[in-house]
């Protein structure tokens, strides 16, 4: 077993500072020190999106990464988002236009239009579509995603975030 | 039956069921705090890794584990010899003749018969430990012959994959009606092909997980699984792990996809119970996409040789089919081996009336992993073959297409309608789906863009498919064919507490259908409280008494038509306490919106006063009326047979002659689901069944190389669609033909599968119809149209 690091770094916020091996994957860091389970993983090699996270404004595979890449860097995840009894913009409109099923690759797809929300200004159809093809969703056939991606967009308005 | 009646509901108030309301399980999902089985956390779990079979087929010689043992963290490392005194394996059994039952156990006996079969198990403080103690395992095997071809399997002189059976051949059936053969043979108008369906793998994107949790004290066990059927899981456990049900409950928390790949009972169910008992502690697995892609059930694996016979003006006369079903390595508990092969037999004649048919079925087992069920299983193959031939037909007559179905449907007058396989229609809208989608679809104005797509030389065209399928099947059918497991019931138990709180328990078991909204949606109507007053409890052994889980599109239907019974019952007793305490009579009395009141006065009670009054205050009631209004109640519904749903599927797809690759234009579906529930709900379960219909058509095998190696256990090759690949769709849902069941509902969850390759598969002939390519084989990669299109072309070439 290889020796622990200090990792120092924010998580939704909050600092944390801590001991961890250098091979932990950012993912399993989130799930199993942090208890940040909505953090899900679906394929552990980086095609199916579900453990995107941002790191320092950016969506990142959190499967991909190690924990001590995210060294001095910043963390959100989906817990940062709304809370249960206050959905942000970009929640509502996943319920609200049933994007969601299972609801296991949501958290992923949440990071990934929360990453496009803040980089763009309006996104066309094909364009949301090519934005969210790095995540995969098994129930949905992606046009309800598709359709509360861009009502976010439009609730919104302006050029961008 | 009497209980349905009572309790009339007032047609005036705003109505909860058929409206699209938001969805309850929504919050916690969309903000992370959905409890999956992989986030559980138990103090002081285990976690488990396999060793997984590099042979498809091979004798397992010595099994080394010393060095793994002493390696860090590690809490044991078991193989089949601990294992197999530990729990029993598990059979399914089948009615049918000649079935051949094979054993499901935790880890490999003496052989291995895929790879990817797991072999051994270690257990440690973390699943990085126990990860690090697979490289010091060492397994000495003798390597058998390889069998993947399942032609080549069914051989009598193949090697066998299991010494003790006479075969690979699992199950031989051959059924029919009328004189198929003799019929075909005097025809003057036949087609034929062989088609060829690939494997699938339902690929869920939540992997499959178990946690069981062991509790000395009382002797239990609860696992924790991402499984559609706890309750088939509960009732296998206790037999093979020989504890009562009474100590052994199984838990579906939230559950991230099925479509049939958790449907089953499966080794590391087994293993981790049977762990976590031997070693006092919670023990956890949790697969790795390698693995789910190499051991988790797969399906849609057929060869179908198959021949239609029609008269010049279009009618079906004559169908005809031999079908293999390669089921890999065993036959999967409940379902038998028998479960997919004999559904495409069952439902090919589909929603047409064909007088004459023969199947002839085998089921052959393969060094693959297990064949399982998949949403539509069975179907899309049927579908695929006969709307192909029906297609062939209407080209060799010159009809149209969608004339050619007009003219074979079953119609409104005709039901019930028993097909050749045996299967009965109800009554359902095959007419009205496919007049539907041509007028929303406008077939016509399609057919002219085609044609001008076509003088620009673009390969373009239009496929329809048109299905049938029994959904919320009831006691007197087996949900697999010759299974003994009656699936046909489900009851619903509700409760108001002394709080005044609604619970309803459930049986089945959600995992991403919204269950927990559509059947709070029914509760909250049938009994008169408001949606957020009703708390649904499901996936649960512990809520019922007996359950099976969520699978066959039955859930809305049976447990549908249990909730409605049981909130009829409930929504009784507490207008009968009311009148008591409200001193009023009881037809004066109203109950909505979980107000209960007495008419033209000003008098009302809420549920919790009642629930006060009925179970805490002294004297409120007189005994024999507080016996008769207990406040819950359990009622039991079986719709016998089931119900009839039927869909017309129409793409449009086009075909770039550079790159082969494939564009789908337009993709409309109409669909006779009876009463819908929800709309919001039903339309995503088509949206998301299409979209796995368009995978299983053009992208999604699991390809398996000569020597049985899976060489597309990963989703850079295992090709899952993403939005970039799946086109936005029109869907409309129609209510034709009222069914019998309980609240007028059709089960609809796996449809889209169904309807879409079929679909496809036309569209792709008809835009390849200049050069007389007919698609046999699904799915159509860029590589495969590439070479279907160089044949054509070397066949006109050579005609010339």
């Amino acid at each position: 077993m290889s020796s622990k690091h200090r990792l120092q770094l924010k998580v939704n916020g909050v600092a944390h500072d801590l001991e961890v091996e250098p091979r932990l994957l950012l993912s399993d860091f989130l799930r199993d020190e942090l208890d940040l389970t909505g953090t899900h993983v679906g394929c552990e090699h980086g095609v199916c999106g579900a453990c995107t996270v941002l790191l320092n404004g950016d969506s990142v595979r959190s499967c991909l990464c190690l924990a001590v890449q995210a060294e001095g860097g910043e963390v959100t995840t989906v817990e940062g988002l709304g809370t249960v009894d206050q959905l942000n913009v970009l929640q509502e409109m996943f319920r609200e236009h049933h994007a969601l099923q299972c609801g296991f690759c949501t958290s992923g797809m949440l990071m990934t239009a929360t990453d496009l929300l803040s980089k763009n200004g309006q996104m066309s159809d094909e364009e949301l579509r090519e934005g969210l093809s790095g995540n995969l969703c098994r129930c949905t056939g992606y046009e309800h995603i598709v359709n509360a991606v861009r009502a976010a967009f439009a609730e919104r308005g302006g050029d961008s975030a | 039956m009497s209980k349905a009646d009572a309790g009339p509901i007032d047609l005036t108030r705003p109505k909860i069921i058929g409206t699209s309301v938001k969805r309850v399980e929504d919050p916690r999902l969309l903000t992370g705090h959905g409890k999956f089985t992989d986030d559980l956390k138990l103090h002081g779990t285990l976690h488990v890794a396999l060793v997984r079979s590099d042979h498809a087929h091979a004798r397992i010689d010595a099994i080394d584990t010393g060095a793994a043992r002493e390696m860090p963290g590690v809490v044991g490392v078991y193989s089949a010899a601990e294992l197999d005194q530990m729990a029993r394996p598990a059979f399914a059994t089948s009615k049918m003749k000649g079935y051949q039952a094979t054993p499901v156990r935790a880890l490999a006996s003496g052989k291995v018969r895929f790879a990817g079969e797991p072999v051994v198990a270690v257990v440690a403080q973390s699943r990085y430990l126990a990860e690090d103690a697979l490289a010091a395992i060492d397994i000495d095997y003798t390597p058998l012959d390889p069998l993947v071809d399942p032609e080549q399997a069914s051989d009598e002189h193949a090697v066998k994959l299991y010494d003790d059976l006479p075969g690979n051949v699992l199950v031989a059936r051959s059924f029919g009606m009328g004189e198929a053969e003799a019929v075909l043979a005097d025809a003057s108008q036949t087609v034929s092909g062989r088609f060829r369906f690939h494997r699938k793998s339902p690929t869920a994107l939540e992997p499959r997980s178990y946690l069981a949790d062991y509790e000395q004290g009382s002797r239990s066990l609860t696992l924790y699984a991402s499984t559609q059927v706890p309750g088939i899981i509960r009732d296998c456990l206790v037999d093979i792990l020989e504890m009562p049900g009474s100590k052994l409950r199984v838990v579906a928390g939230d559950v991230g996809g099925g479509f049939g790949g958790k449907a089953s009972l499966n080794p590391e169910e087994i293993l981790v119970c049977a762990l976590a008992r031997h070693l006092n502690r919670p023990v956890k697995w949790t697969a790795d996409r390698m693995e789910d892609l190499l051991s988790t059930s797969q399906s849609f694996d057929e060869i179908v040789d198959a021949e239609l016979a029609v008269a010049g003006d279009g009618t079906f006369l004559a169908l005809k089919a031999d079908i293999l079903g390669d089921v890999g390595a065993f036959s999967i508990y409940p379902w038998t081996a028998a479960l997919e092969p004999m559904q495409v037999a069952g439902f090919l004649p589909g929603p047409y009336k064909i007088e004459n048919f023969q199947a002839n079925v085998r089921a052959v087992a393969t060094n693959k992993a297990p064949m399982g069920p998949y949403r539509g299983v069975g179907r899309p193959i049927s579908a695929f073959v006969l709307e192909r031939l029906i297609d062939m037909a209407a080209k060799k007559i010159g009809m149209d297409p969608a004339e050619i179905r007009r003219r074979n449907f079953v119609r409104e007058d005709e039901f019930p309608h028993k097909i050749g396989s045996g299967i009965v229609w109800d009554r359902s809208g095959f007419l009205d789906c496919l007049e539907e989608v041509v007028e929303r679809a406008d077939y016509e104005a399609l057919r002219r863009h085609q044609a001008a797509a076509r003088a620009e030389g673009r390969w373009f065209g239009i496929g329809l498919a048109s299905y049938a399928e029994l959904t919320g099947i009831g006691s007197r059918l087996s949900a697999a064919p010759g299974m003994p497991i009656n699936t046909g019931t489900e009851s619903a138990t509700i409760q108001v507490d002394s709080s005044g709180a609604v619970t309803a328990h459930f049986g089945i078991a959600s995992h991403g259908q919204g269950l927990e909204t559509t059947l709070a949606q029914i509760v909250a109507e049938e009994m008169g409280v408001r949606l957020e007053d009703v708390e649904i409890v499901q996936g649960d052994t512990a809520a019922v008494a007996h359950s099976t889980g969520t699978y066959a599109s039955r859930s809305a239907v049976i447990a549908g038509g249990a909730g409605t019974l049981t909130a009829h019952t409930l929504r009784s007793k507490v207008i009968e306490a009311a009148s008591h305490l409200l001193e009023a009579d009881i037809k004066d009395i109203d109950f909505a919106e979980s107000l209960i009141s007495v008419r033209g006065t000003n008098k009302t009670l809420s549920l919790r006063e009642l629930a006060r009054a009925v179970y805490s205050q002294m004297g409120s009631l007189p005994s024999d009326v507080r016996a008769k209004v207990d406040l819950q109640a359990s009622e039991f519904y079986d719709p016998h047979f089931g119900t009839t749903t039927c869909a017309t599927h129409l793409a449009a797809v086009e075909v770039d002659p550079e790159t082969f690759q494939v564009t789908i234009h337009t993709f409309v579906v109409s669909e006779d689901c009876g009463r819908v529930i929800n709309p919001l709900i039903v339309d995503g379960q088509v949206h998301g069944g299409v979209a796995q219909g368009i995978g299983a058509a053009l992208f999604e095998e699991v390809v398996y190389d000569e020597t049985g190696q899976n060489i597309s256990a990963s989703l850079v090759d295992y090709v899952v669609p993403s939005a970039a690949e799946i086109p936005p769709m029109t869907v409309h849902h129609l209510d034709a033909l009222a069914p019998s069941t309980l609240g007028g509902y059709r089960g609809m969850g796996e449809g889209g599968t169904i309807g879409a390759p079929a679909a496809i598969a036309n569209a792709l002939s008809d835009a390849l119809g200049h050069l007389d390519v007919e698609v046999s084989e699904l799915p159509m990669t860029p590589e495969r149209l590439f070479r279907a299109v160089e044949a054509a072309r070397a066949e006109k070439e050579d005609d010339a």
